[in-house]
């Protein structure tokens, strides 16, 4: 059984996490669907020697993508910059142009940080199928690149996949609009991305809402996260 | 050789977005590809998938209207139109994986004539993101390759072999460029159109794989502004 928290604090909600964790970001980049107010307290709260999992891994402050005030950037170059990474899987660490330098290249070259690029259906299947019970599975994604090194193939009706083994983390941050008191979460437009996946991946799964409201008034056929996966709740703004 | 005046990317765009039949469901790239939004007309009932969890959209947003829950994977934000749908990551790539998009319209490093690409990564940089491209060739019905014919410093890009890292091997369809616009057959890459000026000689002095012509070469589409 587990019960669910609701904190008024970013910094409370995050104050127990350990050094060496692994740590899945919800969102897909850019200001909509990331779990911004949590980014900043994870790197205020100094812990290091993470595990990061996530579409991207910090490609806003340099450009701007996908914040409507390209000033106001925020991404997970905080945690590069505060040393705070060890390794981060995902799926776009880094713009195409290659100046002015992200926060994440500047640690790879500089070898403080491993970094493994994997395409990003295979990164969301691996979590969808690591909160799903499902250890592993075939895909063709990948075949015939550098993706195939050191992984098993097998032809299954006359054609060849790879095996991509599931992937799981013991924090997950994520993002949503509007949640109840159970937990249950309701996305807003393009902003779910990695968030309903990562929800179910992860052993802890800390949720940043705008808002949070009665049960009585939450639509159950909106429900983009079931409360289930879901241990702690944190709204500033406004609760029930 | 002197050359003529290649064309614009605005050119390449028009012209790939020609390619993209009527009630199709098309995935379009980051950079280049993006820009075929611009030039379909909404007769054409083009709906456009976007790797972030949206599908249904036919055009870009006024960008002076910006939601930030609204965007595509290109980071481009869009309007609130009617028939669009939600998803997560998951069910994103369930659609490109599961090949149920029709096109990926993709930008290109280098393409060879076998029709592999590689797209996410110049070797001397070490690092690159791969994103959705890799999904998206393997799993989109149809994939349309568009860039520049050679590099900045008239390197060739469409090659016997490519020396980047691969996204794909063997999953270019149709390659459209500054000065010419190629399919990818069996014998290799099929000459079928070039810019106005140009040259089956000179195209084939651009490009590092031999050029098979076509019986009628026609002078590509140029957009009218």
């Amino acid at each position: 059984m587990k019960e669910l928290k609701i904190f008024n604090s970013y910094k409370d909600a995050v104050k127990d996490l350990k050094n060496g964790i692994s740590i899945m970001i919800g969102g897909f980049g850019g200001e909509g669907g990331q779990p911004t107010n949590l980014m900043l307290a994870l790197r205020n709260s100094n812990i290091k020697k993470l595990t990061l999992i996530g579409n991207v891994a910090g490609i806003s402050m340099t450009t701007g993508y996908g914040w409507t005030n390209k000033k106001e950037a925020i991404d997970q170059s905080i945690f590069f910059k505060n040393k705070q990474v060890r390794k981060i899987i995902c799926s776009f660490p880094i713009p195409a142009k290659q100046k002015p330098i992200s926060e994440i290249e500047k640690a790879w070259k500089n070898k403080e940080t491993i970094v493994e690029v994997i395409p990003q259906g295979t990164l969301a299947e691996k979590i969808r199928a690591g909160g799903s019970g499902i250890p592993a599975f075939y895909t063709k994604t990948g075949l015939g690149t550098i993706v195939e090194k050191n992984k098993e193939k097998k032809i299954i009706n006359g054609k060849k996949y790879l095996l991509e083994h599931a992937l799981q983390a013991d924090v997950a941050l994520i993002k949503a609009e509007i949640a109840d008191e159970f937990g249950n979460l309701i996305y807003k437009g393009t902003s779910r991305a990695f968030n309903p996946i990562m929800a179910m991946a992860a052993k802890l799964t800390i949720v940043e809402v705008e808002k949070i409201i009665p049960s009585q008034e939450i639509d159950p056929e909106r429900i983009g996260t079931p409360g289930i996966y879901v241990n702690r709740l944190v709204c500033v703004k406004k609760t029930i | 050789m002197n050359y003529p005046k290649k064309l614009t990317k605005e050119d390449i765009a028009y012209r790939a977005s020609i390619e993209l039949p009527k009630n199709s469901y098309v995935n379009l790239g980051i950079g280049l590809p993006s820009l075929c939004a611009k030039y379909i007309d909404k007769k054409r009932n083009i709906r456009f998938q976007a790797e972030n969890g949206v599908i249904g959209f036919s055009e870009l947003a006024d960008q002076r209207t910006l939601d930030p829950n609204l965007m595509d994977a290109g980071g481009q934000f869009l309007s609130r139109v009617p028939g669009l749908a939600f998803f997560d990551s998951a069910e994103s790539f369930d659609m490109i994986r599961g090949g149920h998009i029709d096109i990926s319209v993709l930008g290109g490093l280098q393409v060879s004539n076998k029709g592999d690409l590689a797209n996410w990564m110049i070797e001397s940089r070490g690092i690159g993101s791969i994103g959705g491209a890799m999904d998206l060739v393997a799993g989109a019905k149809q994939v349309i390759i568009t860039m520049e014919h050679v590099t900045k410093n008239n390197e060739f890009k469409i090659l016997e072999k490519c020396n980047y890292p691969l996204t794909g091997k063997k999953c270019v369809n149709k390659i459209v460029t500054d000065i010419a616009v190629m399919d990818v057959i069996k014998q290799g890459l099929l000459l079928r159109e070039i810019a106005p000026g140009w040259n089956y000689e000179m195209i084939q002095s651009l490009t590092g794989a031999k050029l098979i012509k076509n019986k009628d070469i026609k002078i590509y589409k140029v957009r009218r502004s």
